[in-house]
């Protein structure tokens, strides 16, 4: 048995998550026999984030529908969730992190499975608005549902035009409330999909009742009696009973960088998940990584990426080779509308659309830089996202002129140059 | 309740019952190796493919358009692959066995 497989060993995992709750099950499963301890600030036992936005908070489900594991699962692979608990700091030389009641937890691997926590923008009188409210934990959808249901007008402004917002706005829909979405850009997910994917989205929206307005730079606010008004730049007001910020991420980097570990615009790590410090790893949303299909470090916030790194970082520990090389994908459910994304399309500079024939809307975006394609969006349509993947996965050239055509069957056969 | 038999690939049958909920939810609860659940039944990972066994087909009912276009170039999908976040638990799967799909 190796050194790292002795079972008076521990791993130490700084949050419980897609990513923390993975890389623990991933490294039982890899041959580790010794202890692992899983801390978390979040009460709530570990939960997926993704439909916290939309179905979850939409169909007003019980947090137990929603959890990663079930409790028995820990206890059978003898994983142990200290959930409800802070780590305040990682000392280095003694191997151990320290918890916010004062207590040392010594460590031989460390995993920052830290994630990420919504910006609260520093915004003039935000400090002033009772319901206003971020999405990101269990908790908060809580906060949410409540103050719909208390609300008396249950008007809600959405600020930020991104994945998050939109399916927010989706949901809340949904459940009652008129919603209108504020976009600072001239176009909602301008960050990451084509102009014709926003125009989309912006239709759907209309047409199931919510108001997505763009080029919206919120300046203040002003809460008087009861009301909540939120001031843009251009001049314009809105009113609503519940304000939801949905602009974008801090990553947790503060504990990794107060112990002198390698930051960019993340955790440094390398492909096996490795910081600087050869005894602590780095998964999900809080690490700064280089992807090998498109040979470009980045910074990813998606299930993917923690589910994927979580395996490199427990295989590694165990001594078993495996590095990290995985294309990005993302979801996005919206109404009756799924989303799917693979690829990263950042650099394209040519946009090809599919349309497919179809009652509801069905069509795929593919994004080439010259002859390479670098990503597919797919709307409504799972196998323009499959065979994207393959494609970009195995470097295919595609005959474009045929990509387009959807008379064509949609087969790898037809459709790549040989 | 319905008794469902998971067999993985490493040829090691499992048993379980459940009552309600899927069935990936079911595996994933008890650990059945192969079924991770990632997009957590949302049809968007593919990471709880199973084959169902033929003569149980009828219970289980055939898989919808975006799980055949979700497999579509998978090597190991059949006729009989179903992507299992998409079965609800109901009684009358009470039997049924599952051939858990290598992973892609
Ligand atoms: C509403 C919403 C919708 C999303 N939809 C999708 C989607 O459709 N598809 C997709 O792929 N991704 C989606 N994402 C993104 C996805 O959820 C994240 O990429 C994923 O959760 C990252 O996992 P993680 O473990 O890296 O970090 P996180 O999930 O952020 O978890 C980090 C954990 O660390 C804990 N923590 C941090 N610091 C400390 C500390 N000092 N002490 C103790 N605990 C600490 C936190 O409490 C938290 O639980 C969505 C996210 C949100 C919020
Ligand atoms: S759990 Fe993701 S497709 Fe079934």
């Amino acid at each position: 048995m190796s050194e790292n497989l002795s079972n008076d060993r521990t791993c130490v995992v700084i949050g419980a998550s897609h990513g923390g709750v993975n890389f623990a099950f991933s490294l039982r499963k890899a041959g580790w026999e010794g202890n692992i301890i899983l801390f978390d600030k979040d009460p709530v036992l570990p939960y997926h984030r993704p439909p916290l936005s939309k179905g979850y908070l939409a169909n007003k489900d019980a947090i137990e529908k929603n959890f990663l594991k079930s409790v028995e699962s820990y206890e059978k692979e003898n994983i142990v969730l200290k959930l409800g608990v802070t780590v305040t700091s990682i000392n280095r030389s003694e191997n151990s992190v320290i918890l916010k009641d004062g207590s040392v937890q010594v460590y031989d691997k460390l995993i920052l499975a830290t994630g990420a926590r919504p910006i609260i923008p520093s915004i003039k009188g935000i400090e002033t608005i009772s319901n206003l409210y971020s999405l990101r934990t269990a908790e908060d959808v809580e906060n949410i549902r409540n103050a719909l249901t208390i609300s008396q007008h249950k008007s809600v402004v959405v600020i930020g035009g991104g994945y998050i917002g939109l399916e927010v706005a989706a949901s809340l829909q949904k459940m009652g409330a008129s919603v209108t979405v504020l976009e600072r850009e001239q176009r909602i997910l301008a960050r990451v999909t084509a102009p014709e994917m926003s125009t989309f989205f912006k239709e759907l929206h209309a047409k199931n009742g919510v108001d997505v307005q763009t080029d919206k730079n919120v300046i203040s606010f002003n809460a008087k009696e009861g009301v909540n008004t939120i001031i843009c730049s251009d001049g314009s007001s809105f009113e609503a009973d519940i304000v939801i910020v949905g602009v974008g991420i801090h990553v947790n980097l503060e504990l990794a960088k107060n112990a002198g570990l390698e930051i960019e615009n993340g955790i440094r790590v390398d492909a096996t998940a490795q910081t600087n410090d050869k005894d602590i790893y780095a998964i999900g949303d809080c690490t700064f990584h280089h992807n090998p299909h498109y040979d470009r470090f980045i910074r990813l916030e998606s299930v993917q990426n923690a589910v994927d790194q979580a395996k490199v970082a427990a295989a590694a520990i165990c001594g078993k080779p495996l590095v990290y090389d995985t294309l990005p994908w993302f979801w996005s459910d919206q109404y009756d509308i799924k989303l799917q994304m693979v690829g990263l399309s950042t650099g394209y500079n040519k946009v090809l659309i599919r349309n497919e024939e179809s009652e509801n809307p069905k069509f795929s975006i593919w994004y080439f830089k010259d002859d390479t394609l670098l990503a597919v969006d797919a709307v409504n349509n799972a196998k323009a996202y499959v065979l994207g993947t393959k494609f970009i996965k195995g470097n295919k050239k595609i005959d474009q002129s045929k990509l387009i055509d959807s008379t064509i069957d949609f087969k790898p056969a037809n459709l790549l140059i040989e | 309740m319905a008794k469902i038999t998971f067999v993985t690939t490493d040829n090691e049958s499992i048993i379980l019952e459940g009552a309600s909920g899927s069935i990936m939810q079911l595996a994933v609860d008890n650990g059945v190796s192969g079924i991770d659940g990632d997009c957590g039944g949302v049809c968007s990972c593919a990471t709880c493919h199973v084959h169902v066994a033929p003569e149980h087909v009828e219970k289980t009912g055939e898989a919808s358009e975006i799980e055949t276009d979700m497999l579509e170039l998978n090597d190991h999908a059949n006729e009989y692959s179903r992507l299992c976040c998409q079965i609800e638990i109901t009684d009358a799967l009470d039997g049924l066995v599952l051939q858990v799909a290598e992973s892609e």
